[in-house]
């Protein structure tokens, strides 16, 4: 299920993530043919990031993106891993290569959106609000941006799960830690 | 000549994600790169990695590699002449 402020956008029973995600893409009329070139985890994050920022930030350049998780690019390493184990048959595959870093889906949301910003990818062992409220609320009293697009995004094998936001000076709800913790747990 | 260009289209759209393409969609002499297909670098790479481990080619000048994969045509010509596979 996909959902923006608490509003259902899509709703899929299937329990494969490459089934759900292209169905989500068609669904939500994402026109952006590389997006079949990403990763699952760069997948995952376009299109929570993509509905996020047609829905509060459109045509704005100076926004920051603070992303967490717990896997890291894991799912996509043990694909390349698998791709090198065997030594007669040899041929690493670059196109799974360049998704073996967890921030390369920052980037992939920075190109469609045109985005020259800070940006930072922390490994947390669970969601964890102290760390992303700090990160953002450094960048925003700091002037490096106008907004925050924050949020934790975890791909593990068939196990996944997307929560983003976005933080601004003069925003709807306070940013508070209890604030972004209460959030997570009712997404 | 005709069954390596297919082979080539139907490669080409599954091993580079090509979601939105069909083979029908792909004319022989369509410039893969830039206007045609929009393939980019890592598209390539991946070009060369596929012409060693399915044709046994093995390409190492990328002078080479920019003529090589200009369209289908081009290709299948090349694959022809140089396959070890």
């Amino acid at each position: 299920m996909i959902s923006l402020n608490g509003n259902t956008l899509f709703e899929n029973k299937s329990e494969e993530f490459s089934t759900l995600i292209k169905s989500a893409y068609k669904d939500l009329d994402i026109n952006y043919p590389k997006f079949f070139k990403m990763d699952n985890l760069s997948k995952l994050a376009f299109i929570c990031a993509d509905i996020l920022i047609n829905n509060s930030a459109k045509n704005e350049s100076n926004i920051a993106i603070v992303l967490s998780n717990r896997a890291s690019s894991l799912d996509t390493d043990r694909t390349f891993q698998k791709s090198i184990s065997d030594i007669e048959n040899h041929y690493p595959s670059p196109s799974i290569f360049v998704y073996t870093l967890p921030n390369i889906c920052i980037g992939e949301i920075s190109i469609k959106h045109q985005l020259y910003s800070e940006n930072s990818f922390f490994i947390f062992d669970a969601f964890s609000p102290k760390e992303l409220w700090v990160y953002a609320e450094n960048l925003l009293k700091t002037n490096k941006a106008e907004k925050v697009l924050c949020g934790w995004v975890d791909f593990d094998e068939n196990d996944y799960e997307a929560f983003l936001y976005i933080v601004e000076n003069e925003g709807q709800i306070h940013h508070t830690i209890n604030e972004i913790d209460r959030l997570y747990h009712t997404q | 000549m005709n069954e390596l260009k297919l082979e080539l289209k139907e490669k080409i759209i599954e091993q580079l994600n090509l979601e939105e393409f069909t083979v029908t969609d792909i004319d022989d002499d369509d410039a893969l790169f830039g206007d045609g297909l929009g393939l980019d670098s890592i598209d390539a790479l991946e070009l060369i990695v596929m012409l060693d481990k399915d044709y046994g080619i093995q390409l190492t000048d990328p002078k080479e590699g920019k003529e090589v994969f200009q369209s289908i045509t081009v290709l299948a010509n090349y694959i022809a002449e140089h396959r070890t596979k």
